[in-house]
């Protein structure tokens, strides 16, 4: 027998989709998994800068400054928010996250002048205290949501949908629904929390112009009011969200993380990163609202220069968080333990997956602390340390910004514009409407046009 | 009126009457407020966190009341979307009949709706209390978490889908039960809350009269049985 014959793999039903396929008929359910889509996207790797030369004149690297300075909310409310980075945290929930994680987040915003935010389940004390700057988000399933958070709060964004699942509600397994967490959900201490995928009080946008207005009313019109949105229809989305009164939109692409969704959900629905702050861009400019509402995109940030890419491409600011989560040491063989490294590697196996791989975050049973509410496990993440590692990441990612930004002759990380950015491939020159490298050919633009 | 302080939204702008009952009303010394000509104003009295006495006389818009900690609130009318809604304590009381999604995602407090209410009456309640002098109608009680909902008149469809631990007490015909939930029998201390309830609201009814509704909790856990329910 031919022993090449014997061993090849079909595209079709490769080893992924035969496993998958076993594993239905074995359950008769659907995969619920953590983190955002694994699938190869078009992404901001496909974009490269048109760093300064002849034609454009640099900044001095290390000598000249370059203003990361970024202004939130200046459309209607009396106090928006400034922050000293564009760079900020995305929300995530205690619940998907534990209280100590949530600390660590916000020690480390406040560190870097930059804000962070709540999430499905409510505001924790550890979070408001730890944070400078604290966005409250309005959910569908308003776990927790009441009215002295809102005014702690110093901003409120309003969940329309998420980027790893738009037009699905949250999910909470039972396994980490743990007596505090299910105290300040209202739920029974270990059952599945299911949230909605629309809001309880209002439907469509002319709600929402009214609900926006309620908020503003009960904050006597002082804090922002984000609106965020998974992307699929951006064009539209953004213009009515921006008619119903957002002061910042803020577009979570495809590659967006969760705590736990249905598989078929973070990889099948929604558009990518790079397409959807396109999208969003042009439909903030064909208002004519550039400057007055600001736009922060999110899903698969990690770097400095996807932060300088978003930027360019119109963004005002981003949202991080996957790789925060990752910065705290998700997906590491290790956790801190005092100064010594202790491996996990034996608790990633027992649930099927090693260090790299890991997208357990639904389980509770986090090997690294991280996403758990285990009295136990979510010691192996000290916020103080937590905190430093995670500052040093974003540290990290503000250098690299100004960097690529001083390269192209900016003074502010907000003068990045679309003429410092080639296209590597033909996807995402179309995707981003922008000149593929080396050309003058933008995918779907007529010729002679610019 | 004596010691009450007279709004008149003809002529003062809402933002500067919700900035008074938020900011001023207590360091004045003000118990009872009257608003006059609502007019169909949407966040009539939103966000309130004292226990000020409000009447609103004339229909009210969405949102009146919303967000409420505290405060007690009369609209002598009508009442739009979301009346009462995330309510954490006080009281709402609506003369009139109540639009969509009346007291959602109450966390507390009691609102009491003398006419009828319409669809998603007490969505995603959380432990306030809500009495519905007439009938509801479909999608009440959707995912409630916790708290009490009395209708003494009828409920449309599948009233009290994907209830958590919220508990209905339904004095007329339902016209379907949503997923997971389930008629009960009523026990003395049903009656004990039915009676409790409607007195509350000014209500005679028997309390023997109402059929408990509540959660088989056979989606409290992801199985593979629950198929589309889940």
């Amino acid at each position: 027998m031919n022993e090449k014959l014997q061993i090849e793999e079909s595209a079709g039903y490769d080893r992924r989709v035969i496993d998958y396929i076993q594993r239905a008929s074995a359950t008769g359910l659907y995969e619920i998994r953590g983190l955002g889509a694994k699938r190869h996207l078009p992404s901001f790797d496909d974009l490269v800068f048109l760093g300064a030369s002849l034609s454009r004149y640099p900044l001095e690297g290390y000598r000249e400054k370059c203003s990361t300075r970024t202004v939130l909310g200046t459309r209607f409310a009396t106090k928006p928010i400034e922050l000293a980075t564009p760079i900020t945290i995305a929300g995530m929930s205690f619940g998907a996250l534990s209280a100590r994680v949530k600390e660590a987040l916000g020690r480390a915003a406040t560190a870097l002048g930059t804000s962070t935010t709540t999430g499905d389940g409510g505001m924790t004390r550890e979070e408001r205290e730890s944070s400078k700057t604290l966005v409250y988000q309005c959910l569908p399933s308003r776990y927790g949501f009441n009215p002295d958070d809102v005014r702690r709060a110093d901003a409120i964004e309003i969940v329309i949908g998420q980027g790893a699942k738009p037009g699905g509600g949250g999910m909470l397994l039972g396994q980490k629904v743990n007596p505090r967490v299910a105290a300040m959900r209202t739920l029974p201490p270990g059952v599945d929390q299911r949230s909605a995928s629309r809001h309880p009080d209002w439907t469509g946008p002319d709600d929402l112009v009214i609900k926006i207005n309620e908020l503003r009313e009960i904050t006597d019109w002082e804090k922002p009011i984000y609106v965020k949105v998974g992307a699929t229809r951006v064009n539209h989305d953004v213009k009515l969200a921006i008619h119903a009164g957002a002061d910042v939109i803020v577009v979570d692409g495809m590659q967006g993380g969760t705590a736990a969704t249905q598989t078929v959900f973070i990889e099948h629905v929604g558009i990518p990163t790079l397409a959807a702050v396109r999208q969003a861009v042009e439909a903030i400019d064909d208002l004519q609202m550039r400057g007055k509402v600001q736009l922060i995109v999110s899903g698969g940030i990690r770097t400095g220069a996807d932060v300088a890419k978003a930027l360019a491409m119109g963004a005002d600011a981003v949202a991080i968080g996957q790789a925060v989560l990752m910065a705290l040491g998700c997906n590491s063989e290790s956790y801190l333990a005092g100064d010594q490294h202790v491996s996990a590697v034996e608790d990633y196996a027992r649930l099927g997956t090693a260090p790299g791989f890991c997208h357990h975050c639904h389980t509770g049973r986090c090997p690294v602390g991280v996403t758990t509410q285990d009295a136990v496990l979510e010691q192996r993440l000290d916020p103080a340390s937590g905190a430093k590692r995670l500052t040093n990441y974003l540290k990290t990612l503000n250098m690299e910004l100004t960097t690529l930004a001083r390269a192209c002759g900016k003074q502010d990380v907000h003068h990045l514009e679309r003429e410092d950015l080639v296209a590597l491939t033909v996807e995402a020159a179309a995707m981003a409407n922008l000149p593929l490298a080396g050309t003058n050919w933008v995918p779907g633009r007529q010729t002679g046009k610019t | 009126m004596e010691g009450v302080k007279l709004f008149d939204l003809a002529a003062t702008p809402l933002r500067e009457v919700n900035r008074y009952l938020h900011r001023d009303a207590v360091g004045a010394g003000v118990k009872r407020v009257k608003i006059l000509n609502a007019d169909g104003a949407h966040s009539i009295a939103a966000g309130l966190a004292a226990p000020l006495e409000v009447e609103i006389d004339g229909h009210a818009g969405y949102y009146a009341g919303g967000m409420n900690m505290h405060a007690h609130i009369v609209v002598h009318g009508n009442a739009g979307p979301g009346v009462g809604e995330n309510m954490m304590s006080g009281s709402i009381r609506v003369e009139g009949f109540a639009s969509t999604a009346a007291g959602a995602s109450a966390h507390g407090g009691t609102l009491v709706i003398l006419g009828d209410a319409a669809l998603r009456c007490g969505i995603s309640l959380k432990g306030g209390d809500i009495v519905v002098g007439g009938s509801v109608g479909s999608f009440a009680a959707f995912m409630a978490q916790a708290g009490r909902i009395v209708i003494c008149g009828d409920a449309g469809d599948a009233l009290g889908d994907s209830l958590y631990e919220a508990v209905i007490y339904v004095r007329g015909s339902v016209r379907s039960l949503g997923a997971d939930a389930r008629f009960e029998p009523m026990s003395e201390a049903d009656y004990a809350a039915v009676r409790e309830l409607l007195e509350k609201a000014n209500l005679a009814h028997d309390p023997k009269s109402f059929q408990r509704v509540a959660s088989a909790k056979n989606l409290y856990h992801w199985n593979a049985d629950s198929n589309q329910e889940y």
